[in-house]
């Protein structure tokens, strides 16, 4: 990455240039007759596992194939949240991995990500909550995972805008708190992954969707059929999100995963107003201020099935009434643009990063409605997965094969969306 | 927001609806009798249709009955809906766009 570095140096050279001297960040390819691995979807997971299959395993040849541009999925249809604060061990260490990594991504990829480690705190509403939180906190503990317990008054010391008042309708009664939790730029995630990717050799091939998957005589991978002709590939990785079932199908295999449409919204920008990101599970709301100046709020999932990318208004407006109740300040901001992205939701709120069934497939999905926090460590781990044909212990226990063997990691109480 | 189509009502809004998942899984007789794979078909396997999706809803703030619809969830559009017990119908009824 000579050419291309950033630095501050750089930018003050280019920019006494008039900023006329930059390239392109990443190549745009034409499919290639054969690679050694396609993976098929151009999101954070997909372009990140490529980056690692070059830069960690030095497979020869990658191609991420993307049906439509690269980010244009769930990727940049997120809330942006980072957090690893989940229940079970298996899912602190899977997510802790990937805090982990975001913590130097803006180096190794030399992007910068805008990973702002302002802290998740999650509110309490009901004795429930408190329960539920405070074991979640000293799991984590456990764990190696920092959270801890907030008081009502403590939580408002570090979020002013939270109203504490006793008397709403559903009062925060505490709060549990990930200081190393945050947000990062989501479309930078996908844009520093493409251009570090394509720096080591991956063609990354857009509007490329993929009809088939072909396999030989013993029924292993032996390519893809794509809207831009046939792509013959030693090893195919799926990184499809909520298309997940829809392109494994196309190899006969069915998975445990529904996909949803998930919504989100962003306000009109303001001066910062908001220092950290703040969720209720219980009367779903989560929301967060961007460096632009919007917030950007989360909403629920809709209730049935649906590959759209866009849900009902009512779900929206149920979240809206939360944070207005949570935040009176932002009563009488405008809500700007609203979209829904489709997440692939596991029964056990759980993800999966496996081999399939079929020899030389490999599965990244189930994320439902929390994959871009796990994006860096999700891309690593299904790049270990492909590259020795086995899980890495981190993500050994998340099969497609526990369904069946009964080992389900249960994280809906973590999994901070009602669905 | 939707308009769903109940079998015994007519169109209403989506949110006197709730939704029941894929229509026509049919519980094993006896579970004793299935090998593991088998009930984790049964029980989590989904085929999570693009294109036309036979599945349950219930017009819970309605009539309160469980019906099947067939919807094309690359749009949201229903096209149509049947009463419990009844086959799933063909699709001449109408294609999805």
């Amino acid at each position: 990455m000579s050419k291309q570095r950033f630095s501050a140096l750089s930018l003050l050279r280019r920019s006494l240039g008039g900023h006329r001297s930059w390239e392109p960040q990443w190549r745009k390819s034409e499919p290639k007759p054969a690679y050694d691995v396609v993976i098929v979807g151009g999101g954070g997971h997909g372009l990140g596992a490529a980056y690692y299959l070059a830069a960690e395993h030095r497979v020869g040849r990658i191609a991420v194939v993307e049906k439509g541009w690269i980010g244009g999925g769930n990727t940049g249809r997120n809330t942006t949240i980072i957090r690893s604060n989940y229940l079970f061990a298996e899912s602190a260490a899977l997510y802790d991995h990937s805090v982990k990594l975001w913590e130097d991504l803006s180096q190794v990829l030399n992007y910068n990500v805008m990973f702002s480690q302002r802290g998740v705190m999650m509110l309490a509403h009901t004795v429930h909550d408190v329960q539920v939180f405070k074991r979640h906190v000293h799991a984590n503990r456990c764990s190696g995972v920092d959270n801890e317990w907030l008081t009502p008054e403590e939580a408002k010391a570090f979020c002013p805008p939270l109203n504490i008042d006793p008397d709403i309708r559903y009062p925060v009664l505490g709060a549990a708190l990930q200081r190393r939790g945050g947000t990062a730029r989501h479309d930078a995630v996908a844009w520093g992954y493409a251009r570090a990717a394509s720096e080591l050799g991956v063609d990354i091939i857009e509007n490329c969707e993929v009809t088939g998957i072909r396999r030989d005589a013993q029924g292993r991978v032996e390519g893809l059929e794509t809207t831009r002709g046939s792509i013959r590939a030693g090893k195919v990785g799926v990184s499809a999100a909520g298309n997940t079932s829809a392109v494994l199908s196309l190899a006969g295999v069915r998975l445990p995963l529904e996909s949803y449409p998930l919504q989100a919204l962003v306000s009109e920008p303001v001066k910062p107003v908001f220092p950290c990101v703040a969720m209720s599970n219980t009367i779903h709301a989560y929301i967060s201020q961007s460096d632009k100046g919007d917030l950007v709020i989360g909403a629920g999932t809709d209730a049935y099935t649906s590959y759209t990318q866009r849900g009902a208004l009512h779900i929206n407006m149920h979240t809206l009434d939360a944070i207005c109740e949570l935040f009176p300040m932002f009563r009488r901001l405008r809500m700007m643009r609203n979209w829904g992205g489709i997440v692939d939701v596991t029964p056990d709120r759980s993800p999966i990063i496996a081999k399939t069934p079929v020899p030389g497939l490999y599965v990244n999905c189930g994320w439902g409605t929390g994959g871009f926090k796990a994006t860096p460590g999700s891309a690593h781990l299904f790049a270990w997965t492909i590259a020795n044909d086995a899980p890495h212990p981190i993500n050994a226990p998340f099969t497609i094969e526990r369904f069946r063997d009964g080992h389900l990691i249960d994280e809906a109480a973590a999994a901070a969306v009602a669905h | 927001m939707l308009l769903i189509p109940c079998p015994h009502c007519g169109e209403r809004p989506e949110i006197e609806f709730t939704y029941g998942g894929e229509a026509h899984l049919v519980r094993p007789a006896d579970p004793s009798t299935l090998d593991d794979a088998a009930w984790a078909d049964y029980l989590y396997m989904r085929t999570n249709t693009k294109g036309v999706h036979a599945e349950r809803w219930r017009h819970a703030r309605g009539c309160g009955r469980f019906f099947n619809a067939l919807r094309d969830t690359t749009t949201d559009q229903f096209l149509g809906s049947y009463r419990i017990g009844e086959p799933k119908p063909a699709l001449s009824m109408g294609e999805p766009r």
